[in-house]
């Protein structure tokens, strides 16, 4: 930490350093962050961007930013805020982490900070007429302000850019996003395949795709608002509700940076049953995603079958948490209640006809000759580009990034089992379905291995810590990762260790990986097929709530 | 063998000479009755092929398909076909209402005038002339013609391009199941439908034919697959692609004559795959075999004719729901480069055999 704070301190001397926390935070003035990011890239390799996340601290606005060397895993936590309410201005980082363009755009849109030279100033989420920024502590949030509005958005290809000139001085220049020769055809937001209420504008020329353009927030239900307003308990019921196929996951990750918030320690079998549910929600996820890629091929029966065996883990939730989705089962301290009877007779059934089924999926549709020539060299996503992009999970893995929460960052009980992290390294829409059929295999073996785990400890045993009634949390902020069926998910808990008994999250950001494998939906699809924009956004296999949130 | 002339005979008889209407009048009963008796069996089978394809595809993905309604789901149908005539039709603002109104009569249109080509049992046929066959290649091109307008007239973006898919699709592939039909006509020596069944009296086409027959067929399965718009070549109504191609903007009847249609062509591809290459309404007859030729003799004719084409409608129906969908690209290439070249070379191969003999 010392040598990075070192090497740090002579890129930039303006920087502050604070190693009280969990990671070494810096903070950085607004006029020397773009250069220090850049310093940071190319110098000492922190190329890949975990998150983004704006906060209001009353006196100044501004963002934090998780930074992770690919190479060694170390992280970074750095720090820039600016005083000026009025005018929020900070520099962008888009250019230097590509996923920073919607990141930035996601702040923009909640806390109207402006980033000066981003290519394509627009909100994210909101209407372009939305009055006020959410997320800031001082938000209007009377009806009457933002009514109901039912007619459609006007002037939707306006955006703008805050360009900075040689001399300082900054200059607004307005933008179209789609000029008017170009055909430009509506993908949604009902659309059969896009997976949710998403829409996609396509600019294309008979059938090739030009350009792309994402147009999110149809189901977005300000779910980190809410959280704001909420005892931390009630909060673990929404990062389910954002990716509900890594509703386990999710409330997972919630828990685990609670916990490390509040320093409890949580029993082993608690541990355990949580690792098993992530385990079969994650292979109830690639399920799913098997059989929304071929019938989004047109290969309708292969989603029948990829169903049959997503229904015996869904009985095991609904025998375990009385719920099929959105279970709820996870808490602070570890689970709701012990774990079913039946349950790790039910898993192990699972187990012992999983890999006969996979054998029977791949001789449906993965030797087809059609499916080989739908996904083989189509949307290809190098490694360079995955990693600019943040892409992680099994679209970052099919590019080769070595990426899993698992191996890389690990938490639970990952590194009590043995399992293989699967790489490949084309990144081809076939790559990305088949790190999802190997990463089956490698769930199975996971889950037999917690069987007999689960075995030693006997029927029963202790399921959950003491936790405090009433949660008050120390000032300060805490980042927890852990890897759900689409990537790193990651949460942000702000707390402003406010002493009334009933505290409430001061910010808490989640960062969802379908959040960045949308931005990355433009970079594949051009110069493809309209055909294939289908095909590749289904390999990429995103959930429209996780980016919405 | 029952020949059902026998009773058209008689009918043209009882009008003719016991009742002694005049000539025209003769023509337009015998015009009615034949009218009626086509659009009935028009819809019955087209109902009945909607709960083949159910049954079907529900089987290979593991379903159980329509049970509710109805003794084994049987009233179901009804239920649907119900459904879709009480259905409102949504009017479009901006577009040709003509166009549009007419595109589904259009596609009607087409396959039941190549339905009523269909040798439908010994002696009866509705209209047998001796260019039969390339009647039937004529008219079944006319429904692109509504498939195109229908795309067009719609006046969405979603449409037009399911109707470009589709122009360019059928264009293509009907010069494949063109030439596959002209390696048969080849192989008979006539254009004539009930001439082409004759001709198969003493063996079926598809073993008579051998190498080349058998070329011919599978270019026809895969052609014919496309030139219904069926998978894996559903691309004009790629359902994740386009919503529902060309007929997206369609509701109530009108879209129920295009599901009508559709259904209907299966049936007609399927028909006329029996008709070349099995042999039509023919019995199986195996050379030599007397007695065997015999009992199959006594299966009538329309049983055979009928098991032959949903036969090969189950076969389509397998392909349907096993494939993935190919890539517009990827399904012209697949003609032109492929399919197209090797029927003209198998068109050739057949009329040496035919010429040197080395036919069965």
């Amino acid at each position: 930490m010392a040598d990075i704070q070192e090497k740090i301190g002579a890129l930039c001397p303006e920087a502050q350093f604070d190693t009280s926390g969990e990671l070494l935070l810096v903070t950085v003035p607004d006029e020397k962050w773009h250069a220090l990011a850049q310093a940071l890239k190319e110098e000492l390799h922190y190329d890949y961007l975990t998150a983004l996340v704006g906060v209001d601290w009353k006196d100044s606005l501004g963002c934090m930013y998780y930074l992770t060397n690919t190479a060694t895993q170390e992280m970074l936590h750095v720090k820039v805020s600016t005083t000026d309410r009025e005018n929020p201005r900070l520099h962008t980082v888009s250019d230097v982490w590509a996923v920073a363009n919607y990141q930035e755009r996601e702040v923009y849109d909640f806390f109207g900070i402006v980033f000066i030279n981003h290519p394509d100033m627009r909100r994210f989420f909101l209407r372009n007429d939305w009055v006020g920024y959410p997320l800031r502590k001082d938000y209007d949030d009377s009806p009457e302000l933002n009514p109901l509005r039912l007619n459609p958005e006007e002037n939707e290809d306006d955006t703008f850019s805050l360009v900075e000139e040689a001399d300082g001085t900054l200059k607004r220049i307005d933008k179209k996003v789609f000029g008017p020769e170009e055909y430009v055809i509506n993908v949604g937001p009902q659309h059969p395949s896009t997976h949710g209420v998403m829409r996609y504008r396509a600019s294309i020329e008979g059938e090739l795709v030009k350009k792309i353009d994402v147009v999110s927030g149809y189901i977005h239900r300000g779910i980190e608002k809410l959280c704001e307003g909420m005892s931390y308990q009630s909060t673990l019921l929404y990062p389910e509700r954002l990716d509900y196929m890594a509703a386990h996951m999710n409330r997972h990750a919630v828990c685990l940076c609670l916990e490390k918030a509040l320093g409890i320690e949580v029993p082993h079998r608690a541990e355990l049953i949580r690792m098993m549910m992530d385990e079969l929600m994650r292979l109830s996820s690639h399920l799913l995603s098997y059989g929304c890629l071929t019938m989004d091929q047109g290969a309708t029966t292969a989603f029948f079958y990829g169903f049959r065996e997503r229904e015996l883990i869904y009985d095991i939730f609904d025998k375990t948490c009385g719920a099929r989705m959105s279970m709820s089962y996870s808490t602070i301290g570890g689970v709701v209640k012990d774990v079913h009877p039946d349950f790790i007779k039910d898993v192990r059934h699972l187990c012992a006809i999983m890999p006969e089924k996979l054998k029977e999926y791949h001789k449906l549709f993965t030797g087809n000759v059609i499916a080989m020539g739908r996904m083989k060299d189509v949307g290809i996503l190098s490694k360079e580009d995955a990693i600019n992009y943040a892409i992680t999970g099994p679209s970052g893995r099919a590019s080769g990034v070595h990426c899993d929460v698992r191996k890389c960052h690990p938490y639970s009980l990952y590194n009590e089992v043995e399992f293989d992290e699967v790489l490949l390294d084309k990144g081809d829409s076939m790559d990305r379905y088949m790190v999802r059929m190997k990463e089956m295999e490698q769930s199975v073996k996971i889950l037999e291995q917690c069987c007999d785990m689960l075995e030693k400890e006997g029927i029963e045993g202790e399921y959950c810590a003491k936790v405090p009634k009433m949660i008050k949390l120390p000032a300060g902020h805490w980042y927890q990762q852990v890897e759900a069926s689409r990537g790193a998910f990651g949460v942000y808990i702000e707390s402003d260790g406010d002493p009334k008994p009933f505290q409430k999250p001061y910010r808490m950001h989640f960062q969802s990986p379908c959040f960045n494998l949308v931005g990355v939906v433009d970079l594949t699809c051009k110069g493809n097929l309209f055909a294939d924009l289908i095909s590749i956004t289904a390999s990429i296999d995103y959930v429209i709530p996780d980016i919405d949130r | 063998m029952f020949d059902f002339s026998i009773v058209t005979g008689w009918i043209d008889n009882l009008l003719r000479n016991t009742l002694s209407c005049p000539g025209w009048l003769t023509s337009t009963i015998e015009c009615i009755l034949v009218a009626v008796g086509l659009l009935l069996a028009y819809t019955v089978i087209a109902m009945f092929y909607i709960m083949y394809e159910r049954w079907v595809c529900a089987w290979i993905q593991c379903r159980r398909g329509p049970i509710r309604v109805g003794p084994g789901g049987l009233l179901q149908i009804f239920a649907d076909v119900f459904k879709i005539l009480t259905k409102e039709i949504v009017t479009l603002w901006h577009n040709d209402k003509f166009l549009f109104w007419l595109a589904p009569f259009f596609v009607v249109t087409a396959s039941v005038l190549t339905f009523a080509c269909l040798p439908w049992g010994k002696g009866m046929q509705v209209i047998d002339f001796n260019i039969g066959v390339f009647f039937i290649i004529a008219v079944s091109s006319l429904g692109v013609l509504g498939i195109l307008l229908a795309g067009w007239s719609s006046n969405s973006k979603y449409t037009l391009l399911g109707a470009m898919r589709s122009g360019a699709q059928m264009v293509s592939y009907e010069l494949s199941v063109g030439i596959s039909i002209l390696t048969v006509v080849c192989l008979a020596g006539t254009m004539s439908i009930s001439g082409i069944v004759e001709a198969q009296n003493d063996g079926w086409f598809i073993f008579k034919g051998h190498l080349p027959a058998i070329i011919a067929f599978v270019i026809y399965i895969i052609a014919a697959n496309a030139e219904n718009n069926r998978g894996p070549f559903d691309l004009p109504e790629a359902e994740h692609e386009l919503t529902a191609g060309y007929h997206s903007e369609y509701s109530g009847i009108h879209y129920g004559l295009f599901y009508l249609a559709e259904y209907l062509n299966l049936f007609i591809v399927s028909g006329i795959a029996a008709l070349l290459f099995l042999g039509g309404w023919m019995p199986l007859h195996i050379p030599g075999w007397e007695g065997f030729n015999k009992v199959m003799d006594f299966i009538p004719s329309t049983f055979w004719f009928l098991g032959k084409a949903f036969f090969m409608t189950f076969v389509f129906m397998w392909i349907r729901w096993s494939f993935p969908r190919v890539r517009i690209d990827q399904m012209l290439a697949l003609e032109w480069r492929i399919l197209m070249p090797i029927g003209l070379v198998n068109l050739v191969i057949m009329a040496l055999c035919v010429s040197f003999n080395w036919v069965f």
